[in-house]
Formats: C-alpha cells, sequence, structure tokens
C-alpha cells in the first residue's frame, strides 16, 4: 500500500485519484452512458434491470438507487460522471452540490450568492481535531 | 512567421454557457458577470487572432475512463459539440487547423512532450464557455481553434510546472511555423472551486488575487505550487489552474497584463479572468 496522502486530510472531499478511479472505473462507465437519451429513459424505466448490465458492487448500486450522492463519491465515482445521474433525474447541478452539502438548494446559492465557503475550519481534519 | 500575441485566462463554468444559451445573461444573477467581459470581447474583435489554441478539459464528455491523456492535442478539421446530458449547446461547430496541430505535435514529441493525437474529438463546455465569453454568440467562430485537453479529473493533474514547460514548447513551435499568423492562447477553468462532497462551495478571493498577479510578476512562483496547495487552499476542483499555467508559458518571459475580472459566484465557482498582452 502507498503512504497515507496528503489530501486525505482534507474535510468533507474524496480526491478522484488512481485508486479511486480503479475502483470506481465501472461505476463511472455506467454514468458515461447515460449521455444518451435513449438510455436516460431506459435506465428510468427500470433502474435496477438497466444496473444489472454494469459490473458494479452492490454498495455502489445501492448508492445509485439512494442517490447517496457522498457516497458514491467515496466509493470511486467521479463528480462530472455523476453530475449525468443528476441530469437524468431532470436535476441541476447546483441539486446535487447541495445534497452533498446537506443544504437545501436554496442555502447552497445563498451561500455562494454570499462569496462561497470561507476556507476557516475547512482547511484540515487535524486542524478540526485541535479545536 | 506565425507568433502568439496573448493569453487569456478563464473560468468555464457550464452554468455560464446555459445562462447564454437560455437568454438568462441580463438576469441580476448573470448581468454582473457578462458586463465584466464586455472589455475582452472589445479587446478580442481588435485583436482578430487567425488561431486560437485552447487549453482546456473534457468532463467525461469526449473520452470516458477508457484511456485517459494527460495532454491530448485535437487535429481533426473540426469539433462537434457533445451532448453533456441536456443536449448539445447551440453554438457553431468548431474548426480546427489540422496542418498547424500536425506541426505542432511533431515539434513537440521531438521538443520531448509526449502529446496523444485525437483525430475525432466533440468538445464540451470547458472548450465552448471560453469561446462564447470572448466571441459572443456568432453565427460561425471567426477563428481556428486547436484544442489541447488535460487531464484535470483523475488525480493526478501535471504538475503545474510541467505545463508551463509545455507552453514554452509550444511557443517554440508556433513560431516554427511558416506562415504569418496571429494566435491566442486560452487558458481555462478554476478559479477557487471546489464541486464536490461536504466541502463544495469553498473559494478562496486571496489564492486566487495572489494567482492572477504573479501571471505577470512571477509565474515561477506558481510553477511550485503544489498539487495539495491548490485543493487544500483554493478546493479540489482548482488544480484546473495548472492549465493557465500552460497558456502562461506560451506567451515568453515578458507579458503585460491588459486586463482582469473576478467575480464571485458562477454555480458553484470563482470567476477569474484575465487578458496577458506578449512584450
Amino acid at each position: 500500500m502507498a503512504a497515507r496522502e496528503l489530501y486525505e486530510d482534507i474535510p468533507g472531499t474524496w480526491i478522484f485519484d488512481a485508486q479511486r478511479a480503479r475502483a470506481g472505473y465501472h461505476l463511472n462507465q455506467f454514468l458515461y452512458t447515460l449521455m444518451k437519451e435513449a438510455n436516460r429513459k431506459a435506465f428510468l424505466a427500470d433502474e435496477r434491470a438497466y444496473l444489472a448490465n454494469f459490473k458494479l458492487t452492490d454498495a455502489q448500486r445501492a448508492a445509485v438507487l439512494q442517490r447517496d450522492w457522498n457516497r458514491l463519491l467515496e466509493l470511486g465515482g467521479v463528480v462530472y460522471a455523476l453530475a449525468k445521474l443528476a441530469f437524468t433525474d431532470g436535476r441541476s447541478y447546483q441539486f446535487m452540490a447541495s445534497q452533498m452539502t446537506g443544504m437545501t438548494e436554496k442555502e447552497y446559492v445563498d451561500m455562494m450568492l454570499n462569496g462561497g465557503r470561507p476556507l476557516a475550519g475547512w482547511r484540515s481534519k487535524s486542524e478540526r481535531e485541535q479545536r | 512567421m506565425a507568433r502568439i500575441i496573448a493569453g487569456v485566462g478563464t473560468s468555464h463554468t457550464p452554468a455560464i454557457g446555459a445562462a447564454v444559451d437560455n437568454g438568462k445573461s441580463e438576469q441580476p444573477y448573470w448581468q454582473p458577470l457578462f458586463k465584466g467581459y464586455e472589455p475582452s470581447r472589445r479587446w478580442m474583435a481588435d485583436a482578430k487572432p487567425d488561431v486560437v489554441i485552447m487549453v482546456y478539459n473534457d468532463h467525461v464528455n469526449a473520452f470516458d475512463f477508457k484511456i485517459i491523456p494527460t495532454f491530448a492535442l485535437g487535429c481533426a478539421e473540426e469539433f462537434p459539440i457533445a451532448d453533456e446530458g441536456w443536449g448539445p449547446r447551440p453554438v457553431p461547430v468548431v474548426k480546427g487547423y489540422p496542418e498547424l496541430a500536425a506541426h505542432l505535435v511533431q515539434s513537440l514529441v521531438l521538443d520531448e512532450f509526449d502529446m496523444t493525437v485525437v483525430n475525432e474529438m466533440q468538445v464540451d463546455h470547458g472548450l465552448t464557455v471560453p469561446l462564447t465569453l470572448l466571441f459572443g454568440s456568432p453565427a460561425q467562430w471567426p477563428c481556428r481553434v486547436i484544442p489541447l485537453a488535460v487531464n484535470v479529473v483523475q488525480y493526478p493533474a501535471p504538475r503545474g510546472r510541467r505545463c508551463y514547460q509545455l507552453g514554452q514548447a509550444i511557443g517554440r513551435a508556433v513560431e516554427s511555423w511558416d506562415e504569418d499568423l496571429k494566435v491566442v492562447v486560452f487558458g481555462t477553468g478554476g478559479m477557487s472551486h471546489q464541486i464536490q462532497g461536504p466541502r463544495a462551495g469553498l473559494t478562496n478571493p486571496a489564492f486566487d488575487k495572489a494567482f492572477l498577479d504573479d501571471l505577470s510578476r512571477d509565474p515561477e512562483r506558481l510553477t511550485r505550487i503544489p498539487p495539495i496547495e491548490y485543493l487544500r487552499e483554493a478546493g479540489a476542483e482548482s488544480i484546473e489552474l495548472v492549465m493557465w499555467l500552460l497558456m502562461r508559458g506560451a506567451l515568453g518571459a515578458s507579458v503585460e497584463e491588459i486586463y482582469r475580472f473576478y467575480h464571485i459566484p458562477a454555480s458553484s465557482t470563482a470567476v477569474g479572468h484575465i487578458i496577458l498582452e506578449c512584450r
């Protein structure tokens, strides 16, 4: 195993690194198919049947069905591919991002209008533990 | 002789393109942003480049995960607009410059930059939003475009210094093309932003200002920023700023800052923009 990476100390963040990309390969290839309208329709018509065509792990499959965005990031989903699932649901990117943060969409949009999330308190996990 | 006359740095947030395409650019949310690019469109109308080299990244549209090229140069006659999940943007097809692109590939590989050649490729918002911001909504794009797609999606992106050096090599390659052409190089993406996980929405205006300042004052300092500093200080997706360093490297030692604009928010991003003329 490689040594622990520095970026694992960043709170609220799953860096899409080479190991995560490997674990998420089939998940992301499934999401890539949602670029086509016919596939989006087929998926929505029977999600479980559509997913059966891809070699997802049970955990990945469950997270897709639950739209558990943060779990999908953890399990190797890349955010640009996850966006295609949100669009398939007729949702916006901001909706998906707000769900990841645990805020309502309005709270999230308002935070951005007020300049975004400040870095204070979000720089590192170790810093947080020291507080 | 072909010569690079200027560089443009700009964010490429997809929501900016959607705002134009859906007629929302005059709405209060968007109006300040588009007003900030008005001087840039005037500058571009005067500059009249023959060719744009567009340094951008694909967002799982042209490339899925079967093959992940670190540096991919678009050598096609034209590049269709990708359907990213809500239909293709209603913008003109992007016309390439295959002869010059082929020359770039040959020069760059011999100069020890091992480019991936792409002869068929759709282009997404990473490339089309900067065109919209600088050229508006014409019936045809007014110049040819050579796409240079950089992997910044799967960590690690190429290092800032490597991007800067590739830019320098592009400068040499353009100079050795025997045709009287004006070239503008774009570096796109950024600035501070994170669009994933509980930390989504992060911005860092101080980081962004220092970055904009040092593009002309001290680009060497920027090439020493390690990946962890982008990720931690400016958000997971701010690593896109290495593409601005690629642009900066192509401009030569001396540049003059002509214009800058900074605005929060566009969707989840801090939008940054700069125009640098070669001196």
